[in-house]
Formats: C-alpha cells, structure tokens, sequence
C-alpha cells in the first residue's frame, strides 16, 4: 500500500480550478519533489492530505485511509507562510506542540535548536526570517510523522539559511516516512530528491526519479521543468 | 571532503566519481572508516538514498566493504587501489589525446610535446 494516494482529485475554489484529476502514488523511504509553477495545485494538494480542504471530488488516502484524526496524528506540516503565534517563545512553541501532537519529540527540537544558537526564552517574532523558518522547520520536523509535508521551506531566505535548512532535512531523513517537499526553486533542492513530481493546472503530467531524468534526458530537473512549463 | 555537482548528470555518477578521485589521491586512507550513509549524504546535500546506491556501487566494485557491526571501510587491498589509479589515469590519458587530436596534432607530435613537457617541467613545481 503505497503511503499516500490520489485517485481523480479534484477541488474547486467556486468556479476557479485548485486540482483537476490528479492521480499519484508515493512510498515512504524517499523525498519527494512536487514542482509545478504557482496556481498549479501544489498547495492545493497539501491542504487536501492535511484535511484543511475538502475534495470537490475523488480521494485522498494517508497509508489507505482518508484525511481525519487518525491521519492528522502522524501527518506533520510546514505551511507556505508563518504558522504560529509570533508572541509566543521558542521554549512556549516546544510546549505548544507537546500538547498537541503524542509524536512530538522534544529531546530532537531541543537538540536542534541547542545547534541554533539562539535564546529560547525569546518571542519568535524577535528573530529574523531566516531564524523563524528554522526555527518552525524544527518543531515540524522533530515529530516522529508518517508524512512531512513542507510546503515552500527556502522561499525567500538567504543561501546560508537555504544550506542549513537542506541538511536539517537530509540528516533526519528517515527509512519509514515520506516528506514531499513543493518548490518552483528547483535548482536548490533537486540534488535532495529520490522523485520529482511536476504538477500542470492540476494535473500530474510527470512522475519519475531524478537521477532517471538526469541520466535519460542529459538535463537538470531544472532545465527539464523550464522545457515542460515553458510559456 | 568538498562535493561539487554539475546540472544534468545523474548525480550517483558523480558521487562515484568523487568518492573515485578522493580514494585514489589519499584524501580517503586505506582502512579508513566512513561516516555514516546519513552523514555523508547530508554533508554533500544529496539525498540519502542517491549516497546508499552510490556507495553500494562502489562496494560492488571492491573499493568499499562493509563490516556488519562497525560500518563502512575503505579497502587495504593495494591491487584495487592499482587497479583504480590505473584506470584514472588512463581516463586522463585519454581526455588529453582526445584533446589534442580535436587540434589536429597526430599521435606522434603529442608524444613529443608531451615529452618536452615534462622536461621543462622535470622538477614536477609547476607540474599540476
């Protein structure tokens, strides 16, 4: 049973199309790379799997059952934009997320923010932007999750930022789980990835392991995005 | 040790190549023991299984072997480490005649410069 399945997603925002059919499987043990230009459902998806959106119609299945408690308990996210409470310090967040997910595992945030070097008796809304995506990177991936879902993680932080937030998710890659990552800054990430999935209005036109791409194609995944999304 | 990838290659390949270059020059001792797959990868930022198949290649070819408890170790076998200078050399070699041929000099005039080369070269300083 594959860790997460679409079969004929659909979702509709009224008459403006978020997903429009979109079938995929994924299996755990890999880093998943979902690439497609904005508006392309990207978003759309990952609030489906975390039952944030309900399907217009079709399904989407977390280790064969649909989004509900159950999926939420062993689905952790990193949304697009800033998530938590900015006046809230650090050592608050790491008691938030006790509280609220049972695989949050408080000796790894600690340990990665120990790395950080900064003070967690601080509110996260006196950090840099660099500091505060770190910073919600660790809580999200300090739960012991099926799924990690993290949508956008080095948008519009500086290189050395994007370095560490990269290693941060290399170095707790885990045999067990599935994290899917969606990104247009392809170029970035694309050595981190066993699969790539480009997503077009909604649709999955392409599934395939990046070395695949690299080897039968002599391109980057970059440059093969830019082919396929050319205007 | 300092990874760097080019775009469009598969980057397994390139791991090989590496790990290839830094067995061969030393930078990895005979013997030595590796880090973990985990660590290795998230030091070169690629991802863990691309390093896992990689390494698993290399192992195949007798370059690396695992010890079932301690981890992974660079070979002390010499013919291998022969064997793998051996064949990188003669990759340069041949780049440099492919090279030089595209110039259109002959087999001959490459031997010949290559000869006045390593004369005037001879104390190997300016040699790369």
């Amino acid at each position: 049973m594959s860790i997460l399945e679409c079969r004929g997603l659909v979702k509709y925002y009224g008459r403006s199309r978020g997903l429009d059919g979109m079938d995929l499987q994924l299996e755990k043990g890999q880093i998943v790379g979902l690439l497609g230009p904005n508006g392309s459902g990207k978003t759309t998806m990952i609030k489906l799997a975390n039952g944030l959106l309900r399907p217009t119609s079709g399904e989407i299945l977390i280790e064969g059952d649909r989004p509900s408690p159950v999926t939420k308990a062993k689905v952790a996210y990193l949304p697009d934009r800033e998530f938590l409470p900015n006046y809230m310090t650090v050592d608050k967040l790491l008691d938030f997320y006790g509280d609220f997910f049972a695989d949050f595992n408080r000796e790894k945030a600690e340990a990665m923010l120990e790395n950080l070097d900064i003070s967690r008796e601080d509110p996260l809304k006196k950090f840099s932007k660099g500091n505060r995506e770190k910073i919600q990177l660790i809580l999200v991936m300090s739960r012991d999750a099926s799924i990690y879902f993290l949508d956008e993680p080095i948008a519009g932080v500086d290189p050395a930022a994007r370095e560490y937030i990269l290693k941060t998710i290399i170095s707790n890659y885990c045999e067990n789980a599935l994290v899917v990552i969606s990104t247009h800054l392809i170029t970035d990430i694309e050595p981190v990835l066993d699969d790539v999935v480009f997503i077009k209005e909604g649709k999955v036109v392409l599934h395939d392991n990046a070395d695949n791409i690299r080897e039968a194609k002599g391109k980057s995944v970059d440059g093969l995005f830019r082919e396929v999304f050319r205007c | 040790m300092e990874w760097t990838f080019r775009q469009g290659t598969p980057i397994y390949a390139q791991i090989i190549e590496q790990m290839h270059m830094s067995i061969a020059n030393g930078t990895f001792k005979p013997g030595q023991r590796l880090a973990s797959v985990r660590d290795i990868a998230t030091e070169a930022e690629v991802n863990p299984n691309t390093m896992q198949r990689a390494l698993s290649s290399l192992e195949q070819e007798g370059l690396l072997h695992t010890e079932r408890t301690s981890g992974r170790f660079i070979t002390e076998e010499e013919s291998k480490l022969d064997d793998l200078r051996k064949s990188l050399g003669n990759r340069f070699i041949d780049e440099l005649f492919s090279n030089l041929e595209k110039l259109g000099m002959k087999k001959e005039e490459i031997i010949e410069a290559v000869e006045k080369y390593a004369a005037d070269n001879r104390n190997g300083a300016e040699v790369k």
